[in-house]
């Protein structure tokens, strides 16, 4: 695509070809505006598409797999594991680093930030695509995914916590898809499906602040189940809600930061100015936000462990684990990010925030497979269930990248 | 509906289901537990359902329990015949082909191993059961707690919430994945007002089914003409807020595989205060960040009125 640029070619930003009369079709508004020769030139040139390629053609086998012999097939499956890294990575690592939906959506129709406009519709995406994947990790991990819609008809369970996830899930993803309409009206020409969506749009987005909290809070209460299963340090039946929520507002900013890095370096022929030109100053802010999560968050942790009285266990090699996970997970980011803004420094703040999205992955992937069970015996996840987690991991990067090159989400539809 | 509700709705259900069938089977079991026995349900407890009092010392582990089980419930045969005591090499969960398992365990300055019997403990405020989200478990009013396969999604949090480790899950099959685990044969047996298959076969008299409560006092009665016999304990008592299970050991409970750091408190009060919070989430944060909407949008909205009052001015 880089080429196709450097040559003078400019993508679709506007619904009117260069002469200001004729519209783009359809299909040329999903080849970018690139004849198709043209676009099968890129598409084969692009490496990217060959790595993802190789990852489909050994994973989607995997995946079919699955669903031909069962479970057994793809994961270890233990009866005291039941859940393995399909919801490990997919559901718990998943959904906080999607977190930056509802964070944006709240600072700029709430708060009235209008500077954060211009990436409020990544942000959007981010959080829309990291719903809809988590779900789709969890059909891969359903025993029964036919069954998916029975705890909203079939059979109502309410007194649980996995209700609320469930219900709170499935209504902020519908959320989310209205709250990305604007952009996909304006793409295929629909103003009053997004003047609709406009008028309701306070409405939508303390809605998701409503559902964000509850079912971010509700992924760490699933946990409460198992007081003698999850390490004490990690399990806190009063705060476990609250430290999954905290976590989940850094780590949706941290996210955030690391998707507009990477659209800025190996997306710019996508990006418009009023993008380009203002996402270094944006950096620094949702570095601030994040910093400020950061330090909730390392307090909350602490008061975790003194309101249950789990100091004994700091010195154990769990422990050990423990302080390695908030020295990295935490402190780490939070000092960076601090340095970072003290000195306005984007390239570090970019660091930090890539450290804090893996400080998250680690924390999710101790309480759910590694500090669960730990007077049992960790489980290692079956190389098959490894392969199919990255398989879907491709397919979400596929996606995410579909959607970006045509909805104007990184570019401002030139609509008059 | 609440908790409260819905708990009771399934004691009815599973009352008149008894009540229906169990009539001549009224001499070897007592009556069903009266419904309107309110107070004890508010506390969540069922003293009057019955229950299986299992006694360590008398477990010989023959495995008839094992075998009886087997055929009870239609499962598969095992690799290995139930006469094989090369079983006890390991210590063994229940899985998808096993409701129940016994375990060895020998004991330091023993001769003689310990025998222990595994399944569903039947709790009186199930982890299973608060935890499923669609409502596939029952607590039935005689105790026993009972799971639809026909409504289970394969979410396995069950199986995270069982303090016991005993739901089973069968992975193996890829259409027809469901749990497994006890349900002191309540559709074949309790229904009917017989005991569960391993208690009725097991020819050493380890296992007692009866009253909760007169289980109890048994159990502490068999403690007190027994000095030195037994660990002076009832495991499932209070466990988790009381199992329909119960055990009495010769040594101590952490020696043969019990998990003695439970607590009493039933695994639903843990999660309590998260659901606590929901219902103020709900109500506070519309109310909240409207506020902070209105506020944050103040001047924007005074700015316009301004130019509409300039504009009328004009004119």
């Amino acid at each position: 695509m880089n080429k196709f640029v450097a040559e003078g070619f400019k993508p679709i930003t506007s619904p009117y070809k260069e002469d200001g009369k004729t519209k783009w079709t359809i299909q040329e508004k999903l080849l970018l505006g690139l004849s198709t020769p043209d676009y099968i030139t890129q598409l084969i040139r692009n490496p990217l598409n060959w790595v993802f390629a190789l990852i489909f053609s050994v994973g989607m086998p995997l995946v079919a797999l699955r669903f031909i012999k069962g479970l057994s097939f793809v994961t270890h499956s233990s009866y005291d594991y039941p859940w393995g890294l399909f919801l490990g990575w997919g559901l718990f690592v998943m959904v906080p680093l999607s977190a930056s939906g509802f964070m944006l959506g709240t600072t700029v129709e709430v708060f009235g930030r209008k500077d954060f406009k211009p990436i409020e519709r990544l942000a959007l995406l981010n959080g829309l695509l990291g719903y809809l994947f988590a779900v789709v990790f969890l059909q891969v991990d359903l025993g029964q995914p036919w069954r998916l819609i029975y705890p909203m008809v079939v059979s109502l369970g309410p007194q649980a916590v996995l209700f609320l996830v469930a219900w709170h899930v499935a209504t902020y993803l519908s959320v989310q898809v209205a709250e990305l309409v604007p952009a996909f009206a304006e793409l295929f020409d629909m103003p009053r499906t997004k003047k609709f969506i406009k008028s309701m749009v306070i409405g939508l987005t303390i809605s998701g602040i409503i559902l964000s909290t509850l079912h971010q809070g509700a992924l760490g209460a699933l946990f409460t189940y198992a007081p003698g299963k999850l390490h004490p340090l990690w399990y806190s039946s009063t705060f476990m809600w609250f430290h999954f929520f905290c976590s989940a507002i850094f780590g949706g900013l941290s996210m955030l930061i690391v998707v507009s890095t990477i659209c800025k370096y190996f997306m710019a022929w996508r990006c418009d100015d009023n993008f380009l030109n203002n996402i270094d100053k944006l950096t620094m802010s949702l570095a601030k936000g994040s910093a400020m999560a950061l330090i909730t968050y390392l307090i909350i942790k602490i008061i975790g462990v003194a309101h249950d009285n789990d100091w004994i266990y700091l010195v154990s090699g769990w422990g050990q684990w423990f302080l390695i996970e908030l020295l990295v997970g935490t402190i780490v980011p939070l000092v960076l990010f601090t340095v970072a803004i003290r000195t306005n420094n984007v390239g570090l703040a970019r660091f930090a925030a890539l450290i804090a999205v893996f400080g998250i992955a680690l924390n999710r992937l101790n309480t759910v497979l590694i500090a669960f069970n730990w007077q049992l015996y960790q489980e290692i996840p079956h190389p098959r269930e490894i392969g199919i987690v990255i398989t879907i991991y491709t397919l979400y990067i596929a996606t995410y990248r579909f959607c970006l090159a045509r909805m104007p989400l990184l570019y401002t539809w030139k609509d008059k | 509906m609440n908790r409260r509700n819905f708990l009771k709705g399934g004691l009815a259900g599973g009352a008149l289901t008894f009540l229906g069938k169990g009539k001549e089977a009224a001499a070897s079991v007592a009556p069903p537990p009266p419904v309107s026995d309110i107070t004890m349900l508010k506390e969540g407890k069922y003293p009057r359902g019955m229950g299986v009092l299992y006694d360590l010392s008398r477990c010989i582990g023959c495995r008839t329990c094992e075998a009886i089980c087997n055929k009870e419930h239609h499962l598969p045969e095992p690799d290995l015949p139930f006469d094989d005591t090369s079983v006890f090499e390991r210590v063994r969960r229940t899985h998808e082909g096993a409701r129940t398992v016994v375990n060895r365990y020998k004991i330091k300055g023993q001769e003689n191993p310990v025998f222990r019997k595994v399944q569903c403990n039947h709790c009186a405020e199930p982890g299973c059961l608060s935890s499923c989200f669609v409502n596939a478990y029952t607590k039935t009013a005689i105790g026993a707690v009972t799971y639809n396969e026909k409504v289970c999604v394969g979410c396995r949090t069950c199986m995270i919430a069982c303090p016991f480790y005993v739901p089973a899950y069968r992975y193996s099959s890829a259409f027809n994945p469901i749990i497994i685990k006890c349900t002191m044969c309540y559709n074949t047996r309790l229904v009917k007002g017989e005991p569960p298959a391993c208690v009725a076969a097991c020819p050493r008299d380890a296992m007692n089914f009866g009253k909760r409560e007169d289980l109890i006092y048994m159990a502490h009665q068999r403690i007190r003409i027994n000095p030195g016999k037994y660990v002076e304990h009832v495991y499932g008592e209070k466990e988790v807020g009381g199992t329909a299970w119960m055990y009495l050991s010769p040594v101590p409970f952490e020696q043969v595989g019990f998990d003695t750091t439970l607590g009493e408190k039933p695994i639903f009060s843990y999660v309590k205060e998260f659901l606590s919070i929901v219902p103020m989430v709900l109500t506070i944060w519309p109310a909240l960040f409207s506020g902070f909407y209105l506020l944050a949008t103040r001047k924007e909205s005074q700015k316009i009125k301004q130019q509409d009052i300039g504009e009328e001015g004009k004119k």
